[in-house]
């Protein structure tokens, strides 16, 4: 019997899950794909808000301002990478400089320090490539930018290494309660009981609250798709590039990411039945708005494009409340944009303020914040990556030429919680394979590495569990 | 660590260059090489048809690197194994890793580039759809069966008439696996016409030409794809959409030198070529450093490889041993329907003949290649056909090479 | 007489051959530059010949590259192959090395590469 069960392993159910380590309970994790971090938090554009976009006085206005002050000491405790990039939202016409202002305003109330607006002048000092149109911008300082896997990734590894127990492959389809308990049922048949529920199911929210009897959640799904650029093309742009946002949408972002990549998107696409595939239209629409916001944009060091989905819900705010009608079940529902800013926030929310309305908290005493970043290698002197070498040979062969990843690092990502047992959990652990040539040349050895790590046959590695084997057979 | 001449690689162009340089006098030569043994990519190229230039012979990859293998050997060329180069600067330090030495810095009198090139990934194609498993590069693919002993899929759609698709579209199929169809983009195949013979038709594989993958299906593992026809300006025509079921796509679309070194060091890079800007001694426009193979031109034929490494490696001594020589640059340039020239400038420094290698931007028949410099024709030669598969080379003598006083341009007329 | 247009696969140049076939045989081929070329199509109107290249499983897993020191009938090609997929040599094996002898009407199978474990 545990405490408590969060259902979801993006970034938000990583964020409870991890607070909740910070007390002594017994709390469990249930994700039902083969891997954490497989829904919204994989594909995003990995944006720290600062906090001038939601209403004042809503939840995400709330959250994303707080979430914004914390998400620094976090990354640091979890040997995240984090940028203090800063974020510009430009404007194009004198429309959208009226826009700017309102915005600074909102921003102001909701309480986002460090806005100021400043002319084509300084904003073309400040990004070169940004295209000759650009008349002005809000210049937000304490905007950011982080790796939301790898954020997703270190909270629950964190959480377990804390005590926190991870399920995977773990699709809960029912739910029972009984004697103040909850009993949830898994599409396999497995049997997991808690006294409380955190429901952080994302896209599937909305389900999993029926399921326990809560049918108040309505969820859409709206898809986000990417386009990314070799790091080779880092310092294209340093801040993150918004749009001034229209009656006609918000338009593109231009923005690096944290391992100086650049990324260009993402489009909005209303979803009935949610998917991930990419779309000619959508890459085209893509590639138009970012050529209105930068000239000279470097295609032809495009590495991948992908979707992602978000969910949101008809409230058009987080729903982040106890349960109307079921006792004991915490829903953290449509979490859209700002959700990943606003995760630490709504994680210390619901663990302080509704969690701790039902159960004690005391303090687990062997808590320990910190963890060994993911890039840990990469940080060292020559010497002390010698030294390691000297003990473990394996950190000196490099598997991943592109990204320049050790043996030893994805030995680590294997062993380590939460354990990568497949091709991208690797990829999302290390960066093997998140390079140039996308896998083409480490990818047998990584699937090797996986088969050894986890006494599999290589037949049964898998991209990305369930049956995406990486290959059909032996050729003799 | 200290060595005279350091090559970076030990497929054929660093082992190749790594003969001609002790040859040329210089014995104290070092290759890195990154992968488990010597050879590069031709260990995986377990086809025939490779050495038929420089051996009469039809040798298998594997077979046409040992030849050079034997002759590091033989001449006791000192070699490091699962050896990964992380930096290089004008200063010719080398910073590498390997598991036994861990990270370690060796100074070069001179450096030798042979990193090879890369595929063209599914990513960098925009192509639209999901991402199961299944997709990958024809190379991977190759890998996997090859050397690895496995079967990437049994049922296969390839994009890319290159030579390394055309390659495994018969291997895949001698492996037991249905390969449903060839798409190329282009109105011709950029592989060699006998690979056509050999690894299509005789198998009765499709090859669809004017045609791409617009969209890949499935959710776990790759359930089937969409091909278009595509128009003059390569956007898909609606109506022309035809499925295939399949479990596998193999992309053959392009390779790219491996030149992040190269960058990284500062070295000029031609933005045609995607490799290093070189006189014909394969010299960089940095002195001591040479480039050599596919890493500073993708070619069509190893033997070529060989040849241009010998020309670096054989330089490379030159300098180690006499220092640097005399330089005094022309430029080559591509003319009307040429794609690009290599070398990108002529040294007339140096003596001897300088062979031009050039690519042609279209299919032409019946057509006249030129040398000129300035408006004086120095060259011309009658082809019957041209096309942008193969790399064409003209020679500019040595009394032709002195007399030239301003830059050379290659041209095509149809 | 019977005209055949065929690509010579016997190199890179890939020459365009002109075959006039009679009573199955061919009675003149024109378009080839070299002697094997002629030969190639001499053989590919009666029966097209070809190297056939693979790959054997060697004891311990080790895969090794192989192919027929001669041409053999295209259309043997696939049955062959099973033959070749049940046969593990034991390493070392070298260059040359025979893997299977008389494959088929005195074509040996040949190892393309040294393994030595």
């Amino acid at each position: 019997m545990f405490d408590v069960l969060v259902i979801g392993g993006g970034v938000i159910g990583a964020s409870v899950l991890r607070e909740l380590s910070k007390y002594d309970l017994k709390i469990c994790l249930l994700e039902k794909e083969s891997d954490v971090c497989m829904g919204a938090s994989r594909a995003n554009s990995g944006v720290v808000h600062a906090g001038f976009d939601a209403a004042e006085g809503t939840l995400k206005a709330k959250f994303n301002v707080e979430g914004n002050l914390m998400m620094e000491g976090i990354c640091k405790e979890l040997g995240v990478k984090y940028k203090k990039n800063g974020s510009l939202v430009v404007a194009f016409s004198d429309e959208d400089l009226n826009t700017l202002q309102s915005l600074k305003a909102r921003g102001e109330a909701n309480g986002v320090g460090e806005l100021e607006i400043i002319s084509a002048e300084e904003l073309r000092e400040l990004e070169p490539n940004l295209s000759d149109e650009a008349v002005g911008a809000l210049y937000a300082k304490t905007g950011g930018i982080v790796c939301p896997y790898e954020l997703t990734i270190s909270l629950i590894g964190n959480a377990m290494d804390n005590g926190a127990v991870l399920y995977t492959d773990f699709e809960a389809v029912s739910a029972k309660k009984e004697k103040g308990a909850f009993t949830v049922t898994a599409s396999d048949g497995r049997q997991v009981q808690g006294k409380i529920v955190v429901n952080c199911a994302g896209l599937y929210s909305g389900k999993v609250a029926e399921f326990f009897g809560d049918d108040s959640i309505k969820i859409g799904a709206r898809k986000g798709e990417y386009i990314l650029l070799d790091r080779e093309c880092a310092g294209f742009v340093t801040r993150t590039l918004f749009f001034t946002p229209t009656k006609l949408g918000k338009g593109v972002l231009v923005l690096p990411t944290v391992d100086n990549n650049i990324l260009l998107g993402p489009t909005a696409e209303e979803m009935d039945i949610p998917d991930t595939e990419t779309t000619q239209e959508g890459l085209n629409w893509v590639i138009e708005k970012a050529k209105k916001m930068c000239k000279n944009i470097p295609f032809y060091n495009t590495i991948t494009s992908f979707a992602g989905i978000r969910a949101y819900s008809d409230r058009h705010d987080f729903i982040v409340e106890k349960s109307p009608k079921v006792e004991g079940l915490i829903n953290c529902a449509g979490i859209e944009s700002p959700g990943l800013t606003s995760a630490p926030a709504i994680a210390k929310y619901v663990v302080n303020g509704l969690i701790g309305a039902l159960l004690p908290l005391n303090k687990n005493v062997e808590f320990n914040p910190y963890r060994r970043p993911d890039y840990f290698f990469k940080n060292l002197t020559d010497e002390e990556k010698n030294q390691i070498i000297k003990k473990d040979p394996t950190y000196g062969r490099i598997i991943c030429r592109c990204e320049q990843i050790t043996e030893g690092e994805i030995i680590c990502a294997c062993t380590e919680n939460p354990r990568a047992t497949t091709v991208d959990g690797v990829k999302r652990r290390t960066r093997a394979g998140m390079g140039r040539c996308q896998g083409g040349f480490c990818q047998p050895y990584v699937a090797e590495i996986i088969a050894k790590c986890n006494n599999l046959p290589l037949t049964e590695v898998t991209k990305s569990g369930k049956k995406s084997n990486l290959l059909q057979g032996v050729s003799k | 660590m200290k060595h005279d001449i350091v090559i970076i690689g030990g497929g054929p162009a660093g082992l190749a260059a790594a003969v001609a340089a002790f040859d040329g006098g210089v014995k104290d030569v070092v290759i890195l090489e990154r992968g488990e043994e010597l050879g590069g990519i031709l260990n995986q190229c377990i086809h025939n048809g490779f050495g038929l230039t420089r051996f009469k012979e039809s040798l298998s990859g594997p077979e046409y690197a040992e030849r050079f293998i034997d002759k590091v050997r033989e001449r006791g060329i000192k070699y490091y194994l699962e050896t990964t180069v992380i930096s290089l600067d004008k200063n010719k330090t080398v910073k590498a890793v390997n598991p036994e030495l861990g990270f370690f810095t060796i100074e070069a009198k001179s450096i030798i580039l042979a990193m090879g090139c890369r595929e063209r990934s599914r990513g960098a194609l925009n192509v639209a759809g999901t991402r199961p498993a299944g997709i990958y590069s024809a190379g991977t693919a190759q890998k996997y069966v090859n050397v690895k002993g496995y079967m990437p899929g049994k049922e296969v759609v390839i994009l890319g008439s290159g030579d390394i698709g055309l390659i495994m579209a018969r291997r895949m199929t001698l492996e037991g696996a249905k390969v449903h169809a060839v798409c190329e983009i282009m109105p011709y195949s950029s592989g060699l016409k006998r690979n056509i013979v050999q690894c299509l038709d005789d198998f009765g594989i499709p090859l669809y030409l004017n045609h791409t993958i617009t969209k890949i299906e499935g959710t776990d593992r790759v359930t089937g794809v969409t091909i278009s026809e595509v128009d003059a300006q390569k956007r898909p025509i609606t109506g022309t959409e035809r499925h295939f079921s399949c479990d596998t796509v193999l992309f053959s679309v392009g390779l790219i030198p491996e030149n992040e070194l190269t960058k990284s060091c500062g070295i000029t890079l031609s933005p045609k070529t995607r490799g290093a800007v070189v006189s014909q001694t394969r010299e960089t426009m940095e002195r001591g450093i040479f480039a050599c193979g596919n890493v500073l031109q993708v070619h069509d034929l190893v033997d070529f490889v060989s040849e241009e490494a010998e020309i670096a490696g054989r330089y490379s001594a030159q300098y180690v041993l006499n220092g640097e020589g005399v330089y005094d640059f022309l430029d080559t340039q591509a003319g009307d329907n040429i794609s690009y020239v290599l070398p990108q400038k002529i040294n007339k420094g140096v003596d001897g003949n300088v062979k031009l290698f050039f690519r042609v931007k279209n299919t032409f028949k019946n057509c006249t290649i030129r040398i000129k410099s300035g408006n004086e024709v120095i060259l011309e030669r009658k082809k019957k056909i041209a096309v942008p598969g193969e790399m064409e080379t003209l020679i500019l003598t040595a009394d032709k090479v002195q007399n030239l006083s301003s830059p050379v341009t290659v041209e095509l007329e149809v | 007489m019977q005209i055949k247009n065929l690509t010579c696969v016997e190199c890179p140049m890939g020459c365009q051959i002109e075959a006039g076939v009679e009573n199955g045989v061919a009675v003149y081929v024109k378009g080839n530059t070299c002697p094997r070329g002629k030969l190639y199509a001499e053989n590919e109107v009666v029966r097209p010949l070809r190297v056939l290249t693979t790959s054997v499983k060697c004891v311990g897993g080790k895969m090794l590259p192989v192919k027929t020191d001669k041409p053999i009938p295209r259309d043997m090609m696939l049955s062959l192959m099973e033959t070749i997929n049940g046969v593990h040599p034991t390493l070392p094996v070298h260059t040359g090395d025979i893997v299977i002898n008389d494959l088929y009407e005195g074509v040996n199978l040949i190892a393309t590469k040294t393994e030595l474990n």
